[in-house]
């Protein structure tokens, strides 16, 4: 119970279902203050008291776990040594993978409870991952790096309901948290100031922007890590591109300290390779090429595809351009709104 | 099915004669500072309520400085006792409650004062030879010395009167947290020899929110709370009458029967031990074996975390503590454990029972029915 609308009524909706529940709030940070800026993260002392709070209107125990240790090295670490590598990692994805469904579900099991209720607005029924109702909201993309053994140990009680229908639902259940706003942007990072904080655990180091078509440096910048692929603002290239369009970010070498631009028509990919398959879809693992429908990042645009898992990998061919396919982002596969399985993407070209 | 509630030591359901008391003033008006008839019969609650406290803890009634509890007390005591004595040096147990060693360290961060946690041994207790070093690196330098009568955590009873004495010795003045004591141990301020002695109301069956700081006569801490003056000008505050009736009669009663109390919680306990080690062999009692609370048992329990065995234990209707500290909820390890030279991982699979006036042995056989199991549970889910 993060202490936000959605999970508090999804404890409500599972406690009145019958079941046994113990509302638990996870403190990830050792210095709750340090996470600290109003109602933005998930994570502030202040969040701790209304998911407190919520528990006692709904009537269950409610405890405080300590995840601030495997948080940070799992999530928090992670975060930054991705970018280090030159890849954009999703801390939310990583999360559901480390901490809610591996950390807090281990734990759990172990106690003698059968599974771990979250407020995510996604659909579970048959073992079989589905998009919310609501897709303005849906979040199946980051509980698509969940094992078939992690979802069998998943309750996902508001997939059926709009965000508009919880919120409402909150107000009648006279939970105060009804009208608290959505959390947005990296729970972790409390100004909202990525690059800055990367700044300030990877330190500055002065590089060459290198325009892709003429090879020319075209200007610098204070660290590879920085930047994103398919990332046109903040690029500060001092002069005019020779073909006199807008330049993207279409590679980030992290060994080099290089980043590469070029024009948008650069950017598209039609084939990407995904390491750490993970299968979790009614399907069986397609050894031969199955059509499906994939997703490259959250609430990003869906591709029809081609895929195919080989070598420990998975390849997906798209039936029709990316762009802005960055590695180290989640590539979640959808037959319909089911997701079949996921990985994360290695490379694209 | 209902719950064996053994967490007394945090607070303890009030006696159905400090009930009876404080609800016949709730009926009433009257603000003991007014002159007027109904103010008149308010402040001979408050008096009679002081005499009765001091006959009860052998102080004088004029020594009673009525708070609004223990944290209070300590806070008036620590912070007002520096103030007056103007001298740097604060000497605590390292083993104190965060009542008392949180304002010695706010007053170092703030008003220059210097902390020095006395030391103590693997049972908790402060050793005389300990504090008399402290003391003598430098005699003229120290504000106050604070050691608590008993732990509330572990239980262990310090040697009191040995160490006011050896303050005494130099003139510094000597406070004791006696909030976990009244009512479980013999107390006696005049007898302790002790300047200023914590008191709260609901750890011996009386409100919550109402305490008292003994002072003995000439002993005056600067106040922390400024306004009207009402008890002695050291505290101010509207005198809760109805409380302090309560508190009163709490107090009456709980050393009234402290001897039986006392015979009938050791047994208890002495019960839950035999009968916890009996079903978990491994389990470690914390605190000193013989100098310790009547009504309490301080178990760590190897591999385990303390909020999951509480948490299980809730859950099987038995209430408990961890006895640590929580910021956010958040479990830190004990630092009464730690100061007894314990491990982290000892100290975070702690856990403290402890008994008090409802207690029978019926709770006794839940805590031995349910704990191999929750014990085994906590296990598996290891030390996260």
């Amino acid at each position: 119970m993060s202490g936000g609308v959605d999970s508090a009524v999804a404890a409500a909706r599972i406690a009145e279902a019958g079941h046994d529940v113990t509302g638990v709030h996870l403190a990830l940070s050792s210095n709750p203050r340090s996470y600290r800026t109003g109602a933005r993260g998930c994570c502030t002392l202040e969040d701790a008291r209304d998911a407190r709070r919520a528990a006692d209107v709904i009537g269950i125990p409610f405890y405080v776990w300590d995840m601030a240790e495997r948080f940070h090295r799992d999530v928090v670490e992670d975060f930054v040594s991705e970018y280090a590598a030159g890849r954009t990692p999703n801390p939310c994805l990583r999360c559901n993978e480390k901490i809610k469904f591996e950390a807090v579900l281990d734990r759990a099991l172990a106690l003698g409870f059968d599974a771990v209720a979250t407020g995510h607005h996604a659909r579970l029924a048959g073992g079989v991952l589905r998009r919310s109702v609501d897709e303005a909201k849906d979040q199946s993309y980051v509980l698509g790096v969940l094992t078939r053994e992690q979802l069998s140990h998943a309750i996902f009680p508001l997939g059926d309901s709009t965000k508009a229908e919880v919120r409402a639902e909150a107000g009648r259940r006279g939970l105060t948290v009804a009208d608290k706003p959505d959390s947005h942007d990296i729970c972790f990072i409390a100004d909202g100031d990525t690059r800055a904080f990367l700044a300030d655990r990877l330190g500055a180091s002065e590089g060459p922007i290198v325009d892709a078509l003429t090879g020319q440096v075209v200007g610098t910048h204070q660290g590879a890590y920085g930047f994103t692929i398919g990332q046109r603002k903040g690029l500060r290239i001092d002069r005019p591109a020779t073909d006199g369009r807008p330049r993207y970010v279409l590679s980030v070498e992290p060994v080099s300290n290089t980043v590469t631009v070029g024009p948008r028509t650069s950017l598209e990919v039609r084939d990407i390779v995904g390491e750490r398959p993970v299968w979790n879809g009614p399907a069986g693992e397609p050894y031969e090429p199955i059509a499906c429908s994939v997703q490259l990042r959250a609430h990003g645009e869906v591709y029809g595809c081609r895929a195919q898992l080989s070598g420990g990998e998975l390849h997906i061919a798209l039936d029709r351009p990316a762009a802005g396919v960055a590695a180290g982002q989640g590539a979640v596969l959808y037959e319909g709104d089911a997701v079949i399985g996921s990985a994360t993407i290695a490379s694209a070209v | 099915m209902g719950t064996a509630y053994l967490d007394h030591a945090s607070t303890t359901p009030m006696l159905p004669e400090a009930i009876e008391a404080m609800t016949a003033q709730l009926r009433q008006v009257g603000n003991p500072s007014s002159l007027h008839a109904a103010g008149r019969r308010a402040r001979r609650v408050v008096e009679e309520s002081r005499e009765t406290i001091a006959c009860a803890l052998g102080a004088r009634p004029s020594e009673v400085v009525f708070t609004a509890g223990g944290t209070e007390a300590d806070n008036l005591a620590v912070k007002g006792l520096f103030w007056a004595r103007r001298r740097p040096r604060v000497l605590l147990s390292a083993v104190e409650h965060h009542a008392v060693l949180d304002p010695a360290h706010w007053l170092a961060d703030h008003h220059g004062a210097v902390v020095e946690l006395l030391e103590v041994d693997d049972r908790g207790r402060v050793h005389p030879e300990t504090l008399r070093a402290a003391i003598e690196r430098d005699p003229g330098d120290v504000a106050l010395v604070s050691v608590m009568w008993a732990n509330n955590e572990v239980g262990t009873v310090q040697p009191v009167r040995v160490l006011a004495a050896i303050a005494h010795e130099h003139g510094i003045p000597f406070h004791t947290d006696a909030v976990q004591a009244v009512g479980q141990l013999p107390v006696s301020f005049a007898e302790s020899g002790v300047d200023a002695m914590t008191v709260s109301g609901h750890k011996v069956g009386g409100p919550i929110g109402v305490g008292a700081l003994l002072l003995a006569r000439g002993v005056d801490p600067v106040p922390v709370l400024h306004g009207g003056g009402q008890e002695r000008d050291i505290r101010s505050g509207t005198l809760d009458a109805p409380a302090i009736a309560g508190f009163a009669a709490a107090v009456e009663a709980a050393v009234k029967h402290q001897d039986a109390t006392a015979e009938r919680l050791t047994a208890l306990r002495d019960d839950l031990i035999e009968r916890v080690r009996r079903v978990v062999p491994d389990v470690i009692l914390n605190g000193d074996p013989d100098n310790r609370l009547p009504g309490n048992a301080h178990f760590s329990f190897p591999g385990c975390e303390g909020d999951a065995l509480l948490m299980l234990l809730d859950a099987k209707g038995v209430e408990c503590s961890t006895g640590s500290a929580c910021s956010a909820g958040v479990a830190q390890p004990s630092h009464v454990l730690l100061a007894m030279g314990q491990d982290g991982a000892r100290a975070r699979g702690s856990l403290r029972f402890s008994f008090g006036h409802t207690s029978t042995e019926e709770d006794v056989d839940r805590v031995a029915d349910v704990i191999p199991h929750v014990v085994e549970r906590a296990r598996r889910a290891g030390l996260t």
